[in-house]
């Protein structure tokens, strides 16, 4: 029986508007139910092949459901990280929070089965608001804040994406989504590359990543760190590969991440950091655009959702139980939340690209595609920035947070503990998922848009890898004295924007608000003067002219009636008279001036 | 778990030391390892390379990472912000 195509981002919607009305003891099982629908559709999908859902709109094709191996692949991995990330937080009572992540995995689902720019632009912008209320449900000090600097950035992003889709349309005559002519850009081509690489947190567009995801609340940053980014990659894979520029700026952003992250003292906003650099590879591979490049950021983008989402999950519980994500007040921790530990280091050796872990089948297929295209000199920073990976990922963030010095406060002490059932649950499948695609990749490479040979376990590879972790390593305890974490934030480009933002604050406050005083005191001095002398002027005129001429009239019409009333005595005959007199005087004037 | 890494914590330095023995035996091994596949002339002809790399690369971040950070990059908690006493839900 041929299976008809259904939606994963209607289920969502659906199961996120009835979710306030689902109460008591069916709340969890409801929350547990609708993302594993969704999950189910996705997998029903997987069976067919074109396009689906198709909805005319004026002189367009809307085309919801575009089903290829990019868009399901993807679209597996994002259903699964609902799934995850909604039993993650399935003790959370607050209805919203739910609803948010619902709609926000349902405009990353709708965005990937988009075949045409206009649904892809609906469900771009569902993401960016529903995935706020992710950081405004945090409530903390600065949530509020975060948030509405995520939402400027990202409108700024949604409006550029706009231009270039409207200017695409003008030039094309068409909105299909599809992969653009990167090798003649024209201004849409980048319009649209840097509205997507706005979400990509392309350097130097990136700095909304690190600031908000730290800043979201505990369950709410499992789901930022897998959706927009990766969403990203995915139209970034759809409409831009091949495009130079992009293995550039992957680079940039894999060893700026790095950088930033080994000078970070929040476990989350290291993490965020690290997102940014994984994101740099993917683009770099995206970039390359061969098909082992593709494959290798599309594999790398689904491993690194799994990775990124327990090592979130493991710092999620430590701020859940402690209530603190600094360095500076936590450290070792291994000894109160040991099932943490665990799961979150497996989480650090999949990022770290270990043998028999996550990236470590997937990150060596972007750097290879770099050397066989002649990439080295990218190839080599990709490398470099891999061992930066581990050392920040791998080594920094357990050694400081469950090992090394103990900087928690008595009562932080008591309170560090293993989190909820429900937290370690999910925390196991994401861990065991990490190691699965890292020991059997087969089923990952299965699903990859191109056809793959690709073997990790070469006895080259594992030494090579064994060699840069070892090594690497060995430098950190010798200099890790050099990376402890400071009780400091980390500028970043994002003190541009805020200058930017107290600039304009001054310029309104000071020039503007002086001239709009000026203009004020101006008009009063010389504009209303010059009014109230005219408007004087017209009062006498109207007083005296106007209403001179009117009441003279009134007056003289009143005169006249006074000395015609005598006239009207009232009696019959003397009416005769006067008219019969008039008529006679008429008559003789008449005749005589016929005569003369 | 835990047990185990008190056990390892109270035996240090013989864990340094099988450490350092195991980094020998991975370096050891890129000598009978076939480079015929390695995709640059580098990888195939210096011995050790990629602890070499590894290593380097390792020392470069932290350097460059604490020379950023030193310069000015790292600043006080309360730089773009006024303490507020607002308390955090979660904290």
């Amino acid at each position: 029986m041929a299976s008809s195509f259904i939606h994963p981002s209607l289920l969502l919607i659906l199961g996120a508007l009835l979710l306030p009305f689902i109460r008591g003891p069916l709340r969890k099982p409801y929350l547990f139910l609708v993302p594993l629908l969704a999950l189910s559709a996705v997998v029903l999908n997987t069976s067919l092949t074109g396009n689906f859902a198709t909805i005319s709109f004026l002189d367009w094709q809307l085309v919801l459901g575009r089903v290829d191996k990019l868009s399901t692949i993807f679209a597996l991995i994002m259903t699964l990280m609902a799934v995850i990330g909604t039993l993650y937080g399935l003790h959370v009572d607050r209805a919203g929070e739910h609803m948010a992540a619902w709609f926000y995995a349902a405009g990353s689902l709708g965005a990937i089965y988009s075949g045409d720019y206009i649904s892809l632009f609906l469900f771009w912008e569902m993401m960016a608001f529903a995935s706020v209320f992710l950081i405004w449900f945090r409530r903390g000090k600065q949530s509020l804040q975060v948030g509405y600097r995520y939402l400027l950035i990202h409108t700024i992003g949604g409006i550029i994406l706009l231009a270039g889709i409207l200017l695409r349309y003008q030039a094309l005559g068409n909105i299909t989504f599809d992969l653009m002519d990167v090798a003649h850009p024209e201004l849409y081509t980048w319009l649209i590359m840097i509205g997507f690489g706005l979400n990509a947190a392309m350097v130097p567009l990136h700095s909304w990543l690190p600031e908000s995801y730290s800043e979201a609340s505990f369950n709410g940053a499992v789901f930022l760190c897998a959706f927009t980014t990766k969403t990203a990659v995915y139209v970034l894979a759809r409409a831009c590969a091949g495009m130079d520029i992009l293995v550039v700026l992957g680079v940039i952003m894999a060893l700026y991440g790095v950088i930033y992250a080994v000078m970070e003292n929040d476990i989350r906003k290291l993490l965020a950091w690290s997102i940014v650099s994984q994101v740099g590879y993917m683009v770099a591979g995206i970039g390359i655009g061969t098909d082992m490049a593709i494959n290798g950021a599309v594999a790398h983008a689904v491993v690194h959702i799994l990775y990124k989402s327990l090592l979130f999950m493991g710092t999620g519980s430590v701020l859940y139980m402690t209530g603190k994500t600094k360095f500076t007040e936590l450290g070792g921790l291994y000894r109160k939340m040991p099932a943490t530990f665990f799961f979150t280091i497996i989480g650090c050796l999949s990022i770290s690209a270990a043998p028999g872990f996550a990236a470590y089948v997937s990150k060596s297929m972007i750097i290879g595609a770099g050397f066989e295209n002649h990439l080295n000199w990218a190839s080599w920073l990709l490398m470099f920035g891999a061992t930066g990976t581990f050392m920040y990922n791998g080594l920094k963030l357990p050694y400081f947070l469950f090992f090394g010095p103990n900087n928690c406060s008595e009562a932080t002490w008591e309170k560090a503990a293993d989190p909820t059932w429900n937290m370690l649950i999910a925390m196991t499948l994401g861990a065991t998922l990490c190691v699965l695609v890292g020991t059997a990749p087969g089923f990952l490479y299965a699903m990859l848009p191109y056809a793959t040979a690709y073997n990790p376990y070469t006895a080259y590879h594992l030494v090579e890898t064994l060699q840069l972790l070892g090594f690497a390593a060995l430098a950190f305890f010798l200099l890790k004295k050099y990376v402890e974490p400071i009780d400091r934030i980390c500028l970043d480009i994002d003190w541009l924007y805020r200058q930017a933002g107290r600039g304009f604050l001054w310029l309104v406050k000071g020039p503007l608000q002086w001239g709009d005083t000026a203009w004020g005191e101006a008009y009063r001095v010389v504009g209303l003067s010059s009014l109230m002398t005219v408007s004087r002027f017209w009062s006498w005129f109207d007083w005296h002219a106007i209403d001179g001429v009117v009441d003279g009239i009134a007056r003289s019409v009143r005169a006249l009636g006074g000395k015609v009333r005598i006239l009207q005595s009232g009696q019959i005959q003397l009416t005769l008279y006067y008219a019969f007199s008039l008529a006679a005087i008429l008559l003789v004037t008449f005749i005589f001036f016929k005569l003369l | 778990m835990t047990n185990l890494i008190a056990y390892f914590q109270a035996r240090l330095k013989t864990v340094v030391v099988v450490c350092l023995v195991l980094l020998a035996v991975i370096a050891g091994s890129t000598l009978l390892v076939d480079t015929h596949h390695a995709h640059t002339w580098a990888e195939q002809h210096v011995p050790f390379f990629w602890s070499f790399f590894g290593f380097a690369a390792a020392a470069v971040i932290i350097g460059v990472a604490r020379w950023f950070g030193r310069s000015g990059i790292q600043a006080p908690t309360d730089f773009y912000t006024c303490p507020t006493s607002t308390p955090c839900e979660e904290e």
